[in-house]
Order: structure tokens, then sequence, then C-alpha cells
């Protein structure tokens, strides 16, 4: 009873520069390098496939500048990918209320037009970033910054956006006579999670975390993380989370992909990964863990 | 319902220069419906290493673990995919570890409650009852349910991480040393509710390093690598 994943993502790649034949041989793990050799462009993420099913969260490691984020922009239509597919399973039931103004099932949506890819955003796709600026409007009060979003996914009542806002900032503890405050005056904690917030105001299937407790203190990573997985347990959202720290993808993920020089190098059960490595460079990363 | 046949699981370290170290060899046997299966061996013989074989944690490198799923009929477990002992792990198989991985900020109750609100629906009220029934049991005391188990002592520690595995009852239970940090008397509590589970139809397949221990729960005792302490 293998069931249909909700994202399939095939050859996902993203080329800085022009970008030439041999781009795609002449980088990656084995060359120790994402810069090819022959036009010096740089292969920020190449030959990336995967599928995400309903419920699950899966990590994406690796360190800093082994594409992980890329992938995750890739996804979410920040940046232009420079081929690949990637199909999404829309569940029955969302169908009925989604206004789109056309059935993306079982079509490519790399290759669709921008609007239909905002369409897309805006019905299905959540994310937060490891900087809370880029995800937030510092200046608009944190409950403007919800209602951006509503409107954007073609909610008009000023009441209702309210109620909303409201009922998002009680989900994620932040008291609700502080929502008429910007996230400017809010610590980095409760910025992310006006954040997270923010992500979650659609009702999106799919949410793309990056190191979103990266530069907190443990403590706030903590309180954060537990909401990531009381989220999860309570909506059944699908998520893909990257980071760099095998601490919070073994508290989050069910399955992980380890990424190098733009590559997947490795994946399997979150487990598996950490207490089997199979490839040398996870080996490495896992045995360098405190 | 599972049937190891001709297991073998190699480490290939490759940072050591590859380095293989072996971690069991040729392990064949198999568990009917209801039984209990203890493995026995001197340590470094390669139990845990077949229980973790089983549940996925490590990737056999040679032979099959044939194990019939209600999700998916028969399968191998040593080759299906990610996604179906995901399915497995979830709906059918449980593993009790030597120690509690510690989850940062959740109390003792809701790391036992859990397993119950992801897997059968239940309410949070209802599942927060139920673990505070088994910890209970266990002889967890009261004030400690809302605490952190990172600062409970080893045995308290190996209860909760029981009770966490135990709740959900699973179809088939992995146990690997689940009485190896607890005084005698929280054994015969262990001992007790995994006769229970038995009573319910649980198949398991443990290791405990007390022998009279296993021989008295277990329905039969499988040796692993009988040779390897004379051959070194």
């Amino acid at each position: 009873m293998p069931i249909a994943p909700i994202l399939d993502v095939k050859n996902l790649t993203k080329i800085f520069g022009k970008g030439c034949p041999l781009c795609h041989d002449s980088t990656g793990p084995e060359h120790e390098t994402n810069v090819c050799r022959r036009c010096g462009s740089v292969v920020a993420c190449s030959d990336v496939s995967f599928e995400l099913y309903l419920g699950e969260i899966l990590g994406i490691v690796g360190e800093s500048g082994s594409g992980k984020s890329t992938v995750v922009k890739l996804l979410h239509f920040d940046w232009d990918a420079t081929f690949g597919e990637m199909y999404f399973q829309n569940t029955e039931d969302r169908k009925q209320n989604i206004d789109m103004t056309i059935d993306i099932d079982g079509k490519n949506l790399i290759a669709l037009s921008p609007f239909i890819k905002r369409q897309t955003r805006n019905a299905f796709m959540g994310v937060v970033y490891q900087n809370p600026h880029l995800g937030l409007r510092m200046d608009v009060s944190s409950g403007g910054n919800i209602a951006e979003r509503l409107i954007m996914a073609n909610w008009r009542n000023i009441a209702m956006m309210r109620d909303r806002a409201s009922g998002l900032l009680e989900k994620i503890e932040i008291p609700v006579e502080r929502m008429d405050e910007p996230p400017r005056n809010f610590s980095g904690g409760m910025q992310q999670r006006v954040q997270i917030a923010k992500a979650l105001s659609n009702e999106p299937l799919l949410l793309f975390l990056d190191e979103i407790t990266t530069g907190l203190d443990v403590s706030v990573q903590a309180r954060v993380l537990d909401l990531i997985r009381k989220l999860q347990r309570e909506l059944q959202l699908s998520m893909i989370v990257v980071s760099h720290d095998f601490g919070v993808i073994r508290l989050l993920c069910q399955r992980t992909m380890v990424m190098k020089y733009g590559r997947i190098v490795e994946k399997g059960l979150t487990d598996q990964i950490l207490e089997d490595p199979q490839h040398p460079y996870t080996q490495i990363l896992v045995s360098s863990q405190l | 319902m599972l049937k190891a046949d001709n297991l073998s699981k190699v480490f290939n370290i490759h940072i050591l220069g590859d380095k293989v170290i072996e971690g069991c060899e040729n392990i064949s046997f198999h568990v009917s419906k209801g039984e209990f299966l203890g493995l026995a061996g001197p340590s470094g013989a390669g139990k845990s290493t077949i229980l973790k074989c089983i549940y996925r944690t490590y990737l056999a490198t040679g032979g099959d673990i044939w194990y019939d799923s209600i999700l998916y009929g028969q399968v191998n477990l040593a080759t299906i995919a990610d996604p179906m002992v995901i399915g497995i792990r979830h709906k059918e198989i449980g593993y009790v570890s030597q120690f509690l991985k510690v989850i940062p900020r959740v109390s003792a109750i809701d790391v036992v409650a859990e397993p119950l609100l992801t897997r059968n629906g239940a309410s949070a009220n209802e599942a927060r009852k139920k673990a505070g029934e088994l910890l209970e049991r266990l002889n967890i005391p009261a004030r400690l349910l809302d605490a952190y188990p990172a600062t409970f002592s080893g045995g308290e520690q190996q209860r909760v991480n029981i009770a966490r595995a135990v709740i959900w009852k699973p179809r088939l239970l992995l146990l690997d040393e689940p009485t190896a940090s607890l005084d005698r008397e929280s054994v015969s509590i262990v001992v007790e509710l995994l006769r229970e589970m038995k009573e319910q139809g649980t198949s398991m397949i443990g290791i405990f390093h007390d022998n009279e221990l296993m021989e008295s729960i277990t329905d039969r005792v499988y040796r692993v690598n009988p040779e390897i302490s004379d051959v070194g």
C-alpha cells in the first residue's frame, strides 16, 4: 500500500553563470568543487531528486555552501531552477477550496509561468527563513504581517483576517495583546515564531524551514522545535527542514538527505544516517557532532 | 511472522582508512506470531546489531529479513523502501533501546503520551491519562510526571523509555536490554508488563543480560555466533 508522494522532485538543478555541457560532470563531491572547470559557472545544486510524503518531515543536512538552502529556494520559487521537474499532488479535499487558474496535477511546476507559480505558492506553501528579516516586514504590525499573506491568498474581510491572525499568534504562544506591535520590538525567538505564524496563515500543505533555530539560544531553540513538532502532529503538514545541526534533524525528521557540493550524497531514515552512515562524507559529518 | 535468513552486517568505516568491522554474520532464525524469542551470546557477538538491522537503523549487508506486514504483506526489511519502513515503525514494530533519547523541553508524561497522539488518534487528555497510569504502574513518582526526563536517574529514564515503546501496543516489539539499569522490583514490574503484552498477542525479540531472567520469560533462545568467543 505505498501511498503517492505529495511532492515529487526530479533532477532539480541550479547553475549560476552561463553553464556548459561540462558543468555537471566536472563538479560534485568527487571533484570537491561546485565550480565548473571549463566555464566557471557555479553549480549550486544538481541532480537533486526525492519524494516527500503527506505528513512527513524530511531533513536536508550539510555544511554551508552544500546547496541545501538552494533546494528550498527553488522549491519555493524564490529562484528559478535552471532545469528539473517538480510535481505536486494536491489532496482531494483541498481542491474544492482553492482558487487556481489551472489544475496543476501532473504538471511540472518548474516549467509553469511565474503567475501560476505564485498561485501555487500562495495556495499550498509556507516558508520560514533563518533570518526573520527575510520573512517579515519589521515595521508592520505582527497581525499586519499575517494579513498580508492572507490577502495574497485572496482573503478580503478584515475582521476574519484579524480573527485568523489572533488565533495563529495564540497557537505560537505570542500574547494576543501584542498583535499590533511590529516584529522589530520582539526578541529573536519571538520573531521566529511570528514568521512561523505567517507561514502557517494560508494553511499550507508544504512548509519549508530553512535553518530556523540557527542563532537562537538553546532554551528558545527547544521551544521552537517543540512548537514545530506540535504543529506537525496537529496539522499533518509535510515539511522540509534544512539544517546543519544533526540535533535538530534527529528531533524533527523521519528521513534525511545529506548534501555536499550541490549533490545528495546519501539519503535514508534519520536514525540510519546517524548510526550507520554509508557515505564517507556522512561518516565524517556524523562523527564530528558534539 | 519474522524470519532472518543468513543475515550479515559489516561496517565499512571509510574515515578510518576503509576499516571493516563485523557486526553479525550468517544469522538465521524465525519468530512465530505471539512468540517471545531471546537472543543470547557474549558481549560483542552482534545481538544489538541484529535488532537494529530488523528495525532498519542499520542497513543489512547480506541476507534477508522476511516479515509478514499487515500494511504491505510479506516484505524484506533489509531492502524495502524507507517510506514503507516508516509505515511499519508507525503501525507495527516498536523498539526499546538501551538508553532514552531525551527530547528537550518535553515532560515525562508527554514523552510517553506522544506515540498515542501520533498513532491511535487519541485525544490529548486520553493519551496523558493512559501515560500517567502506565508510568504509575512502573513506579515513577507522580511528582516526576511533569518533569523533564533529562534530569531523571538511569533507571527512571529506562522505565520512561519502556513505557513509550509499550503504550501503543506494537505488533512486534524489539527489546535491547530493557532491564539493564533497573532494580529488582522494577524488573519484576517490567516482566509482568511484557507477559501481559505477550498474552495480548505481541511478538517479541529481546536481549537480556540476565540469563535466568531470559530463560524465564522467553519461549526460546537463539544463541548468536556461539563460536565467536573462541575465535576472538
